[in-house]
């Protein structure tokens, strides 16, 4: 039996409103439960997807397939997609008795199933946004994200923070959005089109009035800057990234993160040909890397500054979207899951002990060396040091940027890597070397110690073998 | 044979996180760290001017990436070297009082990142175990430093970090200089090209200078020098001695293996501003040493003088002058690894290094004295240390470079003034010397003990090199020369 790409997202789906029908109805169980089948399913899917055979989406096609792709590139953020979602239920089992401190005593289940199942909707909505490749599928399938994030991340609403992330969230999303529609009239207006094959044809038609279509492409830039989290639209992230439910951070920063840029490229394309594009993305770029690294210098809070070094990061990913290097920034990205996910996971269970701000991390290695250890690998991988997949995430990033000749972008890159190694090991600083306040050690169960011990040994096995990744986005 | 010589430290430093009783297991690995070195000293072939011992195992076929490794006689002297400090740090270390463990892990992966990159045939790996050092340097001085540890361990974190991007953007050009055909991250096969002329002249220069900044930060060049005296004085011994006596080589060690072969042009292109910018170390610095109030700080800042020397060397461009340069940098491994070991003890015993509170140590101390004579003398280029051995070849090597070129040279200036700068080394030293350890001893110090024998066998381990090469340096020269006059021959002018 063959797998079709489609079926893939199907079975999550399927997966996704299954469990809510058994949280609706089935009142007694343990709602923890649900996470292990969903991870069982998900994982299931995971394995399918590696069966699954890649389908090139031509323009002649009409019908689904005119808006649905699945080339290789989709395929392989279809994986990252599941992965991240797999990861981040994880950490929601982790995270279930907080939730639980947020509502009434006397339903102490109440919320729980439908966190740990709203992910699975939100993952199907990340697996069709990659296959996207017509502006109206790329709508829906952003909107079954979004709407899905607008809960997760106000999810514990009694929290006065998280509800100011939440309506936060909410507001600059909806405005996002209607930037990205206000967008997509403005190009169908001058092409007529909504598939991206056929606008890159009308596009390099010089008849066209393209200014016109610039317009409404900038537009969109806007929407999807709001998504990744690039300068000037990143204003919101520090906020809805400390606010939120952590295991939902971790799932922004990455799933939704990745997605976008996925996007950008595949909406980019029919525009390249226009020279102005490029420019707009280079500043766009320069300023993101400047405000995310300048920005988290001073920060105190762990959450805070790994919502900063999103920005950072998103920045160096914008410089492989500068270059229109498709493979450096799936390897960035990749590398930017693992180390993300890791920094994250560590986090998560010292915040439930301790609390989420640098300084609560002092002495960690002395209460909990694997922590602190996989707080360490975490750090210099997100700085960038060799031997880890952060680095070559780098290394290919500015090996396409000097061959490219951007040197604005490589200069500042150099100086912002720079601040990057201050930051990042400002964290490592309070785990080594700060004395510790308490000397208790800090439990971590089997299935987390398991995830990180795998998330650490991906980080470094991709940094020192970075091949199946490059095989993966060959094509 | 190598590949034991690399991982042996790292997977030694693993262990030892893991549990494995810290001490005991480093020391043994250092040890047979060092018979393996003196192995490949022994089995090495001195005919063959090509790379020996190469293993291989591909990475990435479409970069052309794989881990290769390999040594010729340059690479051999730098693992010989870096095998001899490694003991003697190791065994200096002692008794550390918090995280024992992972003190001697971060000086095992030092260790480890340092022969690694001496001995990697490949760009990629040569950068990345370099890199590998960077954080066990953070640590050890920021946990075990003392001073002002907290500052040292960011500025020199920062900086290196710095510089090594700097340097991994100059590879990168490096590498993308040669048409795509012949791109490759293997040295052997941009020696290759190099050696057909495929990298244009304007290209050469670009790629020189960047490669200089880069590596120029890692060693502490004028004017990107403030980092070293200021962590070497903070960090613990152990960690200081590797780091300016092994580490540091590593930028030198990557000139000469890639910047000046690679890229000759280049390297004649900016040689008035590297003796302009050597100088600043030479003199400038060397002034400044002189007026340093604490021995930790004055042999900080006397390894960045030192460095000048060994630039002249590179700058020099001559068979001559970069053997030379060579022997210096073995020579002032050992001897600012000896001198920031016994620093070491004599702060452990005093808890202090400014000189106004010491005075008259050879009373009590007479075999820290005698050793830390050697060391003040191998640093001021006394015959008879393999330090004077470098330092002759270097200025010969120089000024001879100059009156071979037409009229008035810098290069002649320069030698000159670096003569002096041997001077200036023999008044900071031997003034340190003295107030260290001569004159009348106060009563505070009276009830010091000398060095116990355990520490001796170290210290003889590495003054016993600086004599052993000091008068037979035709054996190091032997090995090196061969690799040099592959290229330094073929693009004589």
């Amino acid at each position: 039996m063959t797998i079709t790409a489609p079926e893939l997202e199907i079975a999550v789906l399927v997966l996704g409103m299954a469990l809510l029908l058994v949280e609706a109805f089935a009142t007694k169980i343990d709602k923890r439960a649900l996470a292990f089948v969903a991870i069982a399913g998900l994982t299931l899917v995971l394995v399918a997807s590696f069966f699954a055979a890649p389908i090139e989406s031509t323009k002649e096609v009409t019908g689904f397939w005119s808006f649905y792709t699945a080339d290789r590139l989709s395929i392989f953020f279809k994986q990252f997609a599941l992965v991240t979602t797999i990861v981040v239920l994880i950490m929601m089992i982790d995270y279930a008795p907080v939730l639980r401190s947020f509502f009434p005593a006397a339903t102490p289940q109440a919320g729980v199933g439908e966190f740990l199942t709203l992910p699975i909707l939100t993952c199907a909505g990340l697996m069709y946004l990659v296959s996207a490749v017509d502006f109206v599928f790329i709508f829906v399938s952003l909107e079954l994200v979004t709407i899905s994030f607008y809960v997760l991340v106000s999810f514990t609403r009694r929290n006065p923070i998280t509800l100011e992330a939440g309506t936060k969230y909410f507001v600059i999303s909806a405005l996002s959005t209607a930037f990205l529609v206000y967008g997509i009239a403005w190009i169908f207006g001058v092409t007529g089109q909504t598939n991206l094959q056929r606008i890159t044809d009308v596009i390099a038609n010089p008849a066209t009035n393209s200014s016109a279509a610039l317009l409404g492409m900038v537009l969109v830039l806007a929407a999807l800057g709001f998504k990744i989290a690039a300068v000037p639209f990143q204003i919101w992230v520090p906020d809805v990234y400390q606010g939120a439910p952590t295991p939902v951070t971790a799932y922004l920063s990455v799933g939704s993160k990745a997605a976008g840029f996925v996007v950008l490229l595949r909406v980019l394309q029919p525009f390249l040909p226009l020279p102005q594009m490029q420019r707009l993305i280079v500043v766009t770029a320069l300023l993101t890397l400047i405000y995310g690294n300048l920005a988290a210098l001073p920060q105190t809070n762990l959450k805070r500054l790994l919502a900063y070094s999103s920005i950072a990061h998103a920045g160096y990913l914008l410089v492989g979207v500068a270059c229109f290097d498709i493979s450096a920034i799936g390897y960035y990205l990749v590398a930017y899951l693992l180390m993300t996910l890791l920094s994250f996971a560590v986090l998560i269970i010292v915040a439930q002990q301790i609390g989420e701000q640098i300084a609560d991390f002092d002495g960690l290695a002395k209460r909990s060396p694997f922590l602190a250890f996989a707080m360490l690998i975490g750090m210099i991988s997100l700085a960038g040091v060799p031997f880890t997949a952060g680095f070559l995430g780098k290394f290919f990033i500015f090996y396409a940027a000097i061959a490219q000749h951007q040197t604005a972008l490589v200069v500042t890159g150099v100086l912002t890597v720079g601040c990057g190694f201050y930051y990042y090991l400002k964290v490592v600083r309070s785990m080594y070397w700060e004395p510790a306040t308490k000397t208790d050690k800090i439990p971590v169960n089997g299935l987390s110690r398991l995830t990180i011990s795998a998330l650490i040994i991906a980080t470094i096995w991709l940094g020192v073998y970075p091949q199946p990744i490059l095989n993966a986005l060959k094509r | 044979m190598i590949l034991v010589i690399i991982f042996c430290p790292i997977i030694a430093a693993i262990l030892i996180m893991a549990g494995a009783p810290a001490r005991k297991t480093a020391l043994v690995t250092s040890i047979l760290q060092l018979a393996a070195a003196l192995f490949l000293l022994v089995s090495f072939d001195r005919g063959n001017h090509d790379f020996q011992y190469v293993s291989s195992f591909t990475i990435s076929p479409e970069w052309h990436l794989s881990f290769t490794t390999g040594i010729d006689g340059l690479s051999l002297v730098m693992v010989l070297l870096a095998a001899i400090v490694t003991l003697a740090a190791v065994w200096f270390a002692g008794t550390v009082e918090k995280y024992e463990n992972a003190f001697y892990a971060c000086l095992l992966f030092i260790s480890g990142g340092a022969i690694g990159a001496f001995a990697s045939i490949d760009l990629f790996f040569f950068y990345a175990f370099h890199e590998l050092a960077l954080i066990p340097t953070f640590l050890l001085i920021g946990i075990w430093g003392t001073g002002n540890r907290v500052a040292a361990a960011w500025k020199i974190t920062i900086y290196l970090a710095i510089g090594s991007f700097i340097l991994l953007l100059g590879l990168i050009l490096l590498y993308q200089s040669f048409p795509a055909s012949v791109r490759s991250f293997d040295i052997r096969a941009l020696k290759a090209a190099a050696a057909l002329g495929l990298i244009g002249i304007d290209a050469q220069r670009h790629v020189y200078l960047i490669l200089l900044i880069g590596f120029g930060i890692l060693i502490s060049l004028f004017p990107f020098h403030t980092w070293a005296p200021e962590a070497y004085a903070s960090a613990p011994a152990p960690a200081a001695m590797l780091h300016a006596g092994v580490l540091k080589k590593f930028g030198l060690y990557g000139l000469l293996r890639l910047a000046v072969p690679l890229l000759p042009d280049g390297a004649r292109h900016w040689a008035d501003l590297l003796v302009a910018l050597l100088l600043g170390n030479i003199i400038y610095v060397g002034l400044v040493t002189i007026a340093q109030k604490r021995l930790d700080w004055m042999l900080g800042y006397s390894s960045v003088m030192h460095m000048g020397y060994i630039f002249l060397g590179i700058a020099s461009a001559t068979i001559l002058g970069t053997t030379g340069a060579i022997v210096l940098m073995f020579g002032h491994g050992l001897s600012i690894a000896l001198l920031f070991g016994l620093a070491g003890e004599v702060r452990k015993r005093t808890g202090t290094l400014a000189f106004e509170d010491l005075s008259g140590l050879a009373k009590v101390m007479p075999f820290a004295s005698l050793a830390f004579g050697f060391g003040a003398f191998a640093a001021i280029g006394l015959p008879g240390l393999t330090n004077f051995a470098g330092e002759i070849m270097i200025f010969f090597g120089a000024f001879k470079n100059g009156w071979e070129m037409d009229g008035f040279h810098i290069f002649q200036i320069a030698t000159v003034l670096a003569l002096w700068g041997v001077v200036i080394s023999t008044l900071y030293m031997l003034r340190a010397y003295r107030k260290t350890f001569m004159g009348t001893i106060s009563e505070r110090w009276k009830g010091l003990v000398d060095l116990q024998l355990g520490l001796r066998l170290p210290i003889t381990l590495l003054i016993g090199a600086l004599l052993c090469y000091g008068f037979l340096p035709q054996s190091l020269v032997r090995m090196v020369t061969p690799a040099f006059h592959t290229y330094l021959g073929a693009n004589k002018r």
